[in-house]
């Protein structure tokens, strides 16, 4: 009697639970990508999972099998104490998993090259460049070829490469669209560099993903992608508005506040990306780091960047 | 002359903070009245406070990680309470400043304050009864790592009523934890409490490490230790090598902090991503340290229930060791996204996938020893049960995050907080509850109750599936981690099904508070007479009587097999009073471990305050009191022959009639 009603509640249980998920699949925008490198980290979460599952599934089956074959009512079955060697077994056990992870592991090789967030992405389109700069508790985005600037939103077309330099001009962030694909941490003195791409004009939400003190729940922007039309009458619109960002208005902007809103800047002062990111590198190898930012132009090759990176990180 | 620290520190008008303060300080006095109305206090001086019996101090560490544990899952329940509510125009009951508080908390204490002390008390009371020993090597240093762990404690429970905890998360977060971001005390009591009993864990490691190279009972050869000493010696072996980097990165901070240094800072040269280098080579070891005796429990307990003998002993045992040197190489991990190059990334999202490998093989050793076996399903084989089917979820989930390109989309999401809380919960603390019901006839001479442990099973198992299999889902949604409040709907009934989820392992919570105090008042019914409390028992630890005598083994057994109490029974040798007795000489009780733990607590106050001259006065009386442990030379006193054979014979006495008892019984029956 009782175990039929606890079975009854595993079953309504299960398809209970069955139903919230399909039903939730929609919401799970981190698998429902928009970009072509979120899909491609998409597949690779699934074919993980799917590799995974050649272990995996068998535990559940022999856990519940054994468990209920040799329970010590079952006078039946077989018992041999001393049994605890095979070779056979052993083998099995340990090159199953072995294969399994060499087959992860030449996945994790190629993808790692393929999806490193550095490589610029290949495209008919023009790179859109963008640079971004957390603050407390707000995110300000660079638009360095047009020379505009917003905060807490992000305008860019859609189906065109898009190319962020990061950095912080506080405590450290990770910038993240979950549909358009890799996060990546913004640091105060440090450019890291992110490659992405929206497949389709649409409106995703962006986060900051690491913890950054009071104002971080607040740390949410809206990256919206645009058709080519729409996107240059935003640009239009933009050049237009009143507000500009001159130094002493970044430095009001940068002040601790929360929810600052949504403002489109018809004009940024020149280099606002580099000395920002040249503030904090203090009285230690300064010039020769100013020097390097000077001569790289906007769009170089992403391995001198890093390499520059690493120099900063040695000069330290 | 109190530095830093004025009344105002107190948060006064903080009803919440003001209520946990107020109860668990009432819950102390009330204690500390009935200690005194019952006059215990000399008991508990000299029985238990200064007592340096390692199975003493084991328990001593295990109601220390209990308690703690209801206070760190107090601060489990009122975030789950918060973000099932705080959507949109709600903002729950918690002010985000708290929230952080309480976030950080959690994490600290359930780390350093239940699953180190946990899993340590485990140790104290099982490592040297199952290598033969009669205490550890050392043990009054291992009564002052207990006290330097009290002391941490004492820090995280002052910092609830005065001032404040650190917001920075129990990982601290660079440079959010510098003076610059975070002037205020909350950093300094974290820091100082991780400090202090972290230098305790170094201790405990140099402790057990030696007292399982060298303490070993003749014969019993490294290939003849019983699993979960081997499974303590890679965690010890980790513990000795780990925690000093644990120690040079907080003192790094503390030189930040307090002199004003760029270690971890913006400016002047200080590297936020060394912090997290650091950090996670500690950090990363650690979350083995606490896994790997878990392990080791669940191999006693598969092969004490299966009543047979232990399948692919050395397997395991390798296995265990591969383990113990990849847990080095994957810190990196951690930060995939701080924007280093592939090459990078791959070499660590390979050596973290490669630790897949000897887990698995762990696991499969585990289902293959109950293969053939007679399965008994008492409490800790229901733990093992629940364990090996629910954290094969999470390794999968972890495998998923060590390929570098996948993590780039659920790091520092929900989906990351429901990984290792799959990792910890099942694969660690199933481990030590499955341990504290299996060795709690040892320690205490009566078995708890079966219906309540297994009800509590129940409730953790259920909660802990309801609570975090919704994470998974939210990380895919794209929730961050530690939010006070948000603005999406999409996210908020999967968090109160989360909630609910809590609700759920509170059940088992008070079930398990439940079948202690049925086990204590039924004891007389459940005792265990013979030592052998499963009747199966098959290592050393189950050849002493329950509770053992102070010295564990009259005679020092001589070791020829693996499982070599199972053997003396097959043999017919056990039980067998020995030819003579001979003196015992066993460690005096002392009071430098209660002086060095309430010193240090003075000590890391006075810093957390800037209290100078009470830091100065007590750190000047710590080392004047390690000093004077060198000057002691009254360290042993003296169990004479003549007692040791009334003890046993008392004991020869009470298995003989157990046995008769079992014979009688067999008889009736048929």
């Amino acid at each position: 009697m009782r175990k039929r009603s606890l079975y009854n509640l595993f079953k309504v249980g299960g398809l209970l639970s069955m139903v919230v998920f399909l039903s939730s699949c929609s919401k799970m925008i981190v698998l429902d990508s928009k970009g072509p490198i979120g899909q491609e980290e998409t597949f690779l979460i699934y074919i993980s999972f799917a590799l995974m599952l050649i272990v995996v599934i068998p535990v559940f089956v022999m856990a519940f099998w054994f468990a209920v074959r040799y329970r010590d009512t079952n006078e039946k079955a077989t018992y041999k104490p001393k049994w605890a060697h095979s070779t056979k077994i052993e083998w099995v056990i340990w090159m199953v998993p072995i294969a399994i992870i060499v087959a992860l592991s030449y996945l994790t090789w190629t993808r790692t090259y393929q999806l490193d967030p550095y490589k610029p992405i290949q495209s008919e389109a023009k790179t859109f460049h963008v640079e971004v700069v957390s603050m407390d508790w707000n995110w300000l985005f660079i638009y360095p070829e047009y020379h505009i600037a917003t905060v807490n939103e992000l305008v860019f077309p859609a189906n065109t490469p898009l190319s962020f330099r990061l950095t912080s001009a506080s405590v450290m962030t990770s910038f993240f669209i979950p549909q358009l694909g890799s996060q990546m941490y913004a640091m105060a003195g440090m450019q890291t560099r992110l490659n992405l791409m929206a497949n389709e004009p649409g409106v995703y939400e962006g986060h900051n993903l690491e913890f950054s003190g009071k104002g971080y729940n607040t740390m949410h922007f809206e990256a919206i992608a645009k058709t080519p039309e729409e996107f240059k009458e935003w640009l239009e619109k933009a050049k237009k508005s009143p507000d500009t960002l001159s130094m002493a208005m970044f430095k009001k902007i940068s002040e601790p506040n929360i929810n600052y809103p949504e403002t489109v800047y018809s004009s940024v002062v020149p280099g606002l990306f580099d000395h920002i990111l040249s503030r904090f590198m203090g009285w230690m190898g300064t010039h020769k780091k100013m020097k390097m930012d000077m001569h790289m132009p906007l769009n170089h090759a992403n391995d001198s960047t890093r390499h520059m990176n690493h120099k900063n990180m040695e000069d330290k | 002359m109190f530095g830093k620290l004025t009344l105002s520190a107190i948060p006064f008008n903080d009803h919440i903070i003001m209520g946990a303060v107020v109860s668990s300080t009432v819950l102390a006095l009330v204690i500390m009245a009935l200690i005194t109305y019952y006059k215990k206090w000399s008991y508990l001086w000299h029985e238990w406070l200064t007592s340096l019996d390692h199975k003493k101090i084991g328990i001593m560490y295990i109601i220390l990680a209990l308690v703690m544990l209801l206070r760190g899952f107090s601060d489990a329940i009122m975030m789950r309470a918060q973000q099932a509510m705080a959507l949109g125009a709600n903002h729950g009951y918690l002010t985000p400043h708290h929230f952080d508080q309480i976030f950080s908390s959690h994490g600290t204490i359930m780390i350093i304050f239940v699953a180190m002390p946990f899993m340590i008390g485990l140790m104290n009371i099982v490592v040297p009864q199952q290598i033969g020993a009669r205490d550890v090597a050392f043990p009054l240093m291992n009564s002052i790592s207990f006290w330097l762990t009290v002391s941490g404690v004492g820090l995280m429970m002052i910092s609830l009523g005065v001032g404040e905890f650190s917001n920075t998360g129990w990982t601290g977060i660079a440079p959010l934890f510098e003076k610059t971001y975070n002037p205020g005390v909350g950093v300094d009591y974290w820091m100082w409490a991780v400090q202090i009993a972290g230098i305790g864990s170094t201790l405990t490691g140099i402790n057990f490490f030696v007292t399982i190279i060298k303490m070993r009972a003749p014969g019993m050869r490294l290939m003849k230790m019983p699993l979960f000493t081997w499974t303590a010696l890679t965690t010890n072996v980790l513990m000795v090598l780990s925690f000093p980097v644990l120690t040079v990165a907080l003192f790094l901070l503390t030189m930040d902090r307090y002199l004003g240094m760029h270690f971890f800072t913006n400016a002047l040269g200080g590297n936020m991503m060394m912090w997290n280098n650091l950090f996670w080579m500690w950090g990363h070891p650690e979350v083995y340290i606490v896994i790997l005796p878990a392990f080791g429990v669940f191999s006693e307990v598969v092969a004490t229930f299966s009543k047979k003998a232990l399948f692919g002993y050395k397997s395991l045992v390798y296995a265990t060791a591969v383990i113990m040197f990849l847990s080095f190489t994957v810190w990196l991990h951690h930060f995939f996204t701080m924007g280093n190059t592939p090459d990078v990334n791959i070499f660590f999202g390979i050596t973290t996938m490669l630790i897949a490998i000897p887990t698995g093989v762990k696991v499969y050793d585990w289902l293959f020893t109950m293969y053939r076996g007679r399965i008994t399903f008492s409490t800790p084989m229901y733990w093992t049960m629940g364990f090996l089917t629910v954290f094969v979820i999470g390794g999968m989930t972890g495998v998923l995050m060590a390929i570098p390109p996948a993590d780039f989309v659920v790091h520092n999401s929900l989906f990351l907080i429901a990984h290792f809380h799959n990792m910890l919960i099942p694969g660690a603390l199933f481990g030590y509850f499955a341990g504290y019901s299996y060795w709690f006839p040892k320690a205490f001479g009566f078995k708890l109750n079966e219906k309540w442990g297994k009800r509590a099973f129940w409730g953790w198992l259920i909660g802990f599936l309801v609570a975090f299999m919704p994470l998974y889902v939210l990380g895919f949604m794209g929730m961050p981690r530690r939010l006070a409040h948000y603005d999406n709907p999409a996210w908020q009934p999967y968090l109160i099904v989360a909630a609910v989820g809590a609700f759920i392992i509170l059940l088992g919570v008070m079930a398990q508070g439940m079948q202690l105090f049925v086990s204590i008042r039924d004891r007389k019914k459940n005792t265990d007479e013979t030592g052998d409390a499963w009747e199966y028992g098959r290592t050393l630890e189950w050849m002493t009587s329950s509770p053992p005598a102070d010295y564990n083994f009259a005679v020092i057994p001589k070791v020829e097999e693996l499982d070599e109490f199972w053997d003396m029974k097959e043999k017919g040798t056990a039980y067998k009073r020995p030819e003579k007795y001979y003196d015992i000489y066993m460690p005096k009780n002392q009071p430098h471990g209660v002086v060095v733990g309430g010193l240090a607590l003075a000590f890391g106050f006075a810093m957390v305050w800037y209290i100078w001259w009470l830091a100065i006065v007590s750190l000047v009386a710590i080392i004047t009191t390690i000093i004077l442990i060198g000057a002691n030379d009254d360290t042993d006193y003296v169990i004479p022959a003549e007692d040791v054979k009334r003890i046993e014979d008392a004991h020869f006495e009470k298995v003989a009639a157990a046995m008769a008892q079992v014979n009688n019984q067999g008889k009736g029956g048929e």
